[in-house]
């Protein structure tokens, strides 16, 4: 059973998430923040993280960078889901290491793939 | 007392102004040497050894007499701002660097008045010196209980007169600019002026209130002496005009001593140090004269009928009782106001001899050939020996003339002397037609008068050729008896020698003046004086010259003082100042004005001409055409400061633009900014209903309880987009200045407490203790809708900061006259001091934009401040000490309903 954790702070789009990766048979973890993220990534190693990057206390760029240091993080597949959709926005997101960047509003079918897609499943 | 120790005592005294001489010069332009106060107490080198020891002796004898000669100088003092000002804007603009350049430059730039000027100076000044090494050396046998000796090798004031020479020689020549600042010494007068006003206060107390038992006491004891009465008081009609003419006298010696112009004006570092001098200086010279009334009278209350000197009560007091180390401070501030008298008019002196007589008369050939380093060393050689000899002849001159008078007279003598330049010197700063002839018979003719009248009665001393010559005149014609010419009896001396001679000096000067013009040259210079103001950054505009001169000779004669790289530097800074191009081969009178400034410093006003002279062919000016050209370059002057005067608006004007442009390139980042946070809050809940409609479209079997829930989301998120847009078409509404207030009077209480009652919910769950500290009730017109919107924003911020325990919110009301304050602070994790203005703004989003801030929202702030300025009010936030944040707001209470808010 793969793992995924999902980092935003709207609960609404949470929900949306959480439903569509349980119905594909995914354990889902739920982080409110970058702080809460990195919790929750003491103890588990996920598959797949999507992040956002507006997010109070520690946003996303720094909660990459966080997982990028740790060794046991190597193999998680990171995508950033963000409202930032400019030309700069998404580069550096990609320069940061991250393995996808999808803007919002998102097709929650396109992400399903691409998650799939990363994990080649 | 041995006169070894003495000596020792005075050696080491010596040394201490070497060493302070020494600390200054290294410490130029330092605030501790470069300052208003060293300026003024340097002044004080008017007080010398007269003053010390002369003053008291007239007290003693002859009552008031003394206090004229301070009079003067403290009546004319406040007139310094103005006349002293005019007189160093002068002398700096053309490097003038004694009296005598600075009349001889006037009348043309004449050789000669420059020569006589300086003669009549050294004549006399030289006995004036000669009587303060007589003071020392008097005062030192005192002391010692020696006799003098006539054997120089023997008598000890001797060898402290060479040590002084030298002092003076070293630290008087230390640049060949005479019109440099000499920081050393000047901080040494200065000190020495403090030592010997502290030491004279202290005998003054010692002998006041030690020896006797205050003012009145001596006063009370005083006045059983005979004449007292007479000596206290000023006497008739003819002893006031007696007054008046030694305070005249005074007032010209405050201007034209050599020793005054080189601490006044040479050395003067900044026009503002004139300031504290003319308060600082007369305060100085009373607190000087408040001990010589107890001093004189105690004296001679103690030496009655004991033949003692009064002129020395202030050595004899403190000796005859046995207070040695008293006698010894007496002596050394005496001893400190001989010598700052003696250095700083020698080295004037030197000066003028150097660059009066001795360059332009004989030296000037041999300058020409020689090369920079060779010059200056024989320039600065030939005033270090002027100095040095001048002092010495000084020291002859008493020793062999003895100059048996008191203190006083001598140092009066003096001051007539000087005083016939007060015509032509006065007249040079204010009076245009003043002629070079008109100054040369009115000063010569003052002068025989003062030698017919003063120096030779005074020469002749006792002898019996005196006593018929003086009493019964010359062949016994009565009219012609020099202490009463034409029958004027009535006046002592002195102010009867200045009477006569002031008086033919000043017709003369202004009668030849009118009635023989001067030349070109003069009133050339005559216009630049009187008008100095007008010109005073570009003298060289002004001068007059028309002839043709050749750049390269020119700066080959500034090479051979100035040196090949000072030359380059000046000329340099010239081509700049006057926007010449370089390649140009002839020069035009501003260079040949500017080259002569260049060299007057060194070599004197007169030898600087005669040396460009030489090197340029100038042709005659008639004086109407110098005046046309002056009249010209006036109305130059007046159109370079119209142009400046535009070219400075033009900048203000420029610097407006590139403010405003800095604006609206901020503004229009702001805009940018406020775009991409807009559609960032836009896009957050659109993500939300898309994502949620995906899943309902999608998924057939959703249980109808998740169902519900995605519909749910679906509206609560349509609802928060259309909370936002009309969030923003508000604030719009503001910023634009659309929105309108509805005025109504309202109890500001009561709309507080209903803004927490809508609350009450969120601060309930979140267990917050609530304080109110509201004292006022007042009603006030406000617009309530609006300003209930601030209190939310504002409240419902406090209630999200507030810790998840403990947490609690004040509000606090505070009414003013005009204006009442509503606080509300709480106490969460507080703001950070950076973002304190910030947070104001729209969608302001803390330093790291990434980090979204638990406001929400970010337009609350942003309308709650638009809203407060429409009241006439201001928003502000503080982070407080102890954590927690504060946010204050104001409402004018100025508005009513009447009035529209936004006009």
């Amino acid at each position: 059973m793969p793992k995924i954790l999902i980092v935003d702070d709207e609960p609404n789009i949470i929900m949306t998430l959480e439903y569509t990766f349980k119905k594909q048979n995914f354990e889902v973890f739920i982080a409110r923040d970058g702080q809460e993220a990195i919790e929750i990534l003491e103890n588990e190693v996920p598959d797949a993280i999507i992040l956002d990057i507006m997010m109070p206390n520690i946003d996303g760029y720094a909660t990459l960078k966080h997982i990028k240091n740790q060794d046991t993080l190597q193999a998680c597949k990171v995508m950033f889901l963000s409202a930032k959709n400019k030309e700069e926005d998404i580069r550096k997101g990609m320069d940061l290491g991250a393995d996808a960047y999808m803007t919002k509003p998102f097709s929650l079918k396109k992400m399903t793939e691409k998650i799939n897609e990363l994990l080649e499943i | 007392m041995n006169s070894w120790w003495l000596i020792i005592i005075l050696l080491f005294y010596v040394g201490l102004l070497f060493f302070t001489a020494h600390w200054a010069e290294k410490r130029k332009n330092n605030r501790f040497t470069n300052n208003g106060i060293i300026y003024s107490l340097s002044l004080a080198v008017y007080c010398t050894a007269w003053t010390y020891y002369g003053s008291i002796g007239v007290a003693a004898t002859s009552g008031l007499n003394y206090l004229p000669i301070y009079i003067g100088p403290i009546i004319v003092a406040p007139l310094w701002i103005i006349i002293l000002r005019k007189i160093i804007r002068i002398s700096k603009r053309n490097n003038i660097s004694s009296i005598a350049d600075f009349i001889s430059l006037r009348y043309g730039n004449s050789r000669t008045v420059g020569a006589l000027v300086s003669i009549i100076i050294i004549i006399g000044v030289l006995p004036y010196i000669a009587l303060q090494l007589k003071a020392i050396s008097e005062t030192f046998h005192l002391v010692t209980d020696t006799t003098l000796s006539k054997n120089f090798l023997t008598d000890s004031t001797t060898y402290v007169s060479i040590a002084l020479a030298l002092f003076a020689s070293y630290y008087g020549t230390r640049y060949v600019d005479a019109s440099e600042k000499r920081s050393g010494i000047i901080t040494a007068v200065a000190l020495e002026s403090v030592l010997k006003l502290v030491f004279f206060v202290v005998i003054g107390l010692f002998v006041t209130y030690g020896v006797f038992n205050g003012f009145a006491d001596i006063t009370e004891k005083a006045s059983k002496l005979p004449e007292f009465y007479e000596k206290n008081t000023i006497g008739g009609i003819p002893q006031a005009l007696n007054w008046f003419l030694l305070i005249l006298l005074s007032m010209f010696a405050i201007f034209l001593l050599p020793r005054q112009f080189q601490t006044m004006v040479i050395e003067n570092n900044r026009e503002k140090h004139l300031k504290t001098a003319t308060w600082l200086f007369p305060l100085y010279l009373l607190i000087f004269n408040i001990f010589v009334f107890p001093i004189a009278w105690g004296g001679n209350l103690l030496f009655e009928g004991a033949n003692a000197n009064p002129d020395m009560y202030s050595l004899l007091i403190p000796k005859s009782l046995g207070y040695d180390f008293l006698t010894i401070l007496v002596f050394l501030g005496g001893f400190s106001a001989s010598i700052s008298m003696i250095v700083i008019s020698s080295i004037s002196l030197s000066t003028m001899l150097s660059n009066n007589i001795l360059i332009p008369y004989t030296f000037i050939g041999r300058f020409k050939k020689e090369d920079e380093d060779n010059n200056a060393k024989y320039i600065v050689n030939i005033r270090k020996i002027g100095i040095f000899s001048l002092i010495i002849l000084a020291f002859l001159l008493y020793k062999f003339f003895g100059l048996d008078y008191n203190l006083v007279s001598i140092g009066l003598i003096s001051f007539v002397i000087i005083a016939q330049l007060a015509p032509a010197f006065f007249g040079a700063l204010f009076w245009r037609r003043g002629s070079k002839k008109g100054m040369i018979t009115g000063l010569v003719t003052g002068f025989l008068i003062c030698t017919y009248t003063l120096l030779i009665p005074y020469g002749l001393g006792d002898s019996p050729l005196s006593a018929t010559w003086v009493q019964d005149g010359p062949a016994q014609i009565e009219w012609l008896k020099p202490f009463a010419l034409f029958g004027l009896d009535y006046l002592d001396p002195v102010p009867h020698a200045l009477f006569w001679s002031l008086l033919a000096n000043t017709l003369l000067y202004l009668t030849i003046s009118v009635s023989f013009e001067g030349n070109y040259r003069e009133r050339n210079y005559a216009e630049m004086y009187v008008d100095i103001d007008q010109y005073n950054n570009n003298v060289e505009d002004v001068y007059v010259w028309r002839g043709t001169a050749y750049r390269k000779d020119i700066e080959k004669v500034l090479i051979k003082f100035l040196g090949e790289e000072r030359t380059q530097r000046a000329m340099a800074i010239f081509n700049k100042k006057y926007d010449i191009d370089t390649n140009q081969e002839l020069a035009d009178a501003r260079l040949v004005k500017f080259a002569e400034n260049l060299l007057t410093g060194r070599i004197g006003t007169a030898s600087a001409k005669i040396l460009i002279s030489s090197v340029v062919k100038e042709e005659k000016v008639t004086l109407t055409e110098v005046l046309k050209i002056l009249e010209e370059s006036k109305e130059n002057i007046d159109l370079n400061k119209k142009l400046i005067e535009t070219s400075r608006q033009l900048k203000s004007l420029s610097s407006q633009l590139k403010n405003a442009n800095e604006e609206l390139l901020m503004k229009d980042k702001q805009k940018d900014e406020f775009l991409d946070t807009v559609t960032h809050e836009l896009r957050t809940p659109i993500t939300a209903i898309r994502a949620s409609s995906e899943i309902l479209k999608e998924d057939d079997e959703l249980p109808t309880e998740l169902k519900q829930q995605f519909l749910d989301n679906i509206i609560t998120e349509s609802d928060r987009l259309n909370r936002l847009i009309n969030t923003i078409l508000d604030l719009d509404k503001l910023e634009s200045g659309k929105q309108k207030l509805l005025l109504t009077e309202t109890s500001l209480k009561q709309t507080i407490e209903q803004a927490v009652e809508a609350l009450s919910q969120l601060i309930k769950m979140k267990g917050i203790t609530m304080k109110f500290s509201i004292d006022s009730d007042s009603v006030i017109y406000f617009d309530e809708d609006q300003i209930t919107q601030v209190l939310t924003n504002i409240l419902s911020n406090a209630i999200k900061f507030c810790p998840v325990t403990n947490g609690e919110i004040q509000i606090e009301l505070i009414e003013n006259d005009d204006k009442i304050q509503i606080s509300i602070t709480d106490n969460g994790p507080g703001i950070p001091e950076n973002d304190l203005d910030r947070i104001f703004d729209k969608f302001y989003q803390s330093e790291n934009q990434n980090i979204k801030k638990p406001i929400g929202s970010g337009l609350g702030l942003a309308i709650s401040k638009n809203i407060v300025q429409l009241h006439r009010g201001e928003i502000w936030a503080k982070s407080n000490q102890s954590g927690g944040t504060s946010l204050h707001f104001t409402i004018s209470k100025a508005l009513n309903y009447a009035e529209d808010i936004n006009s």
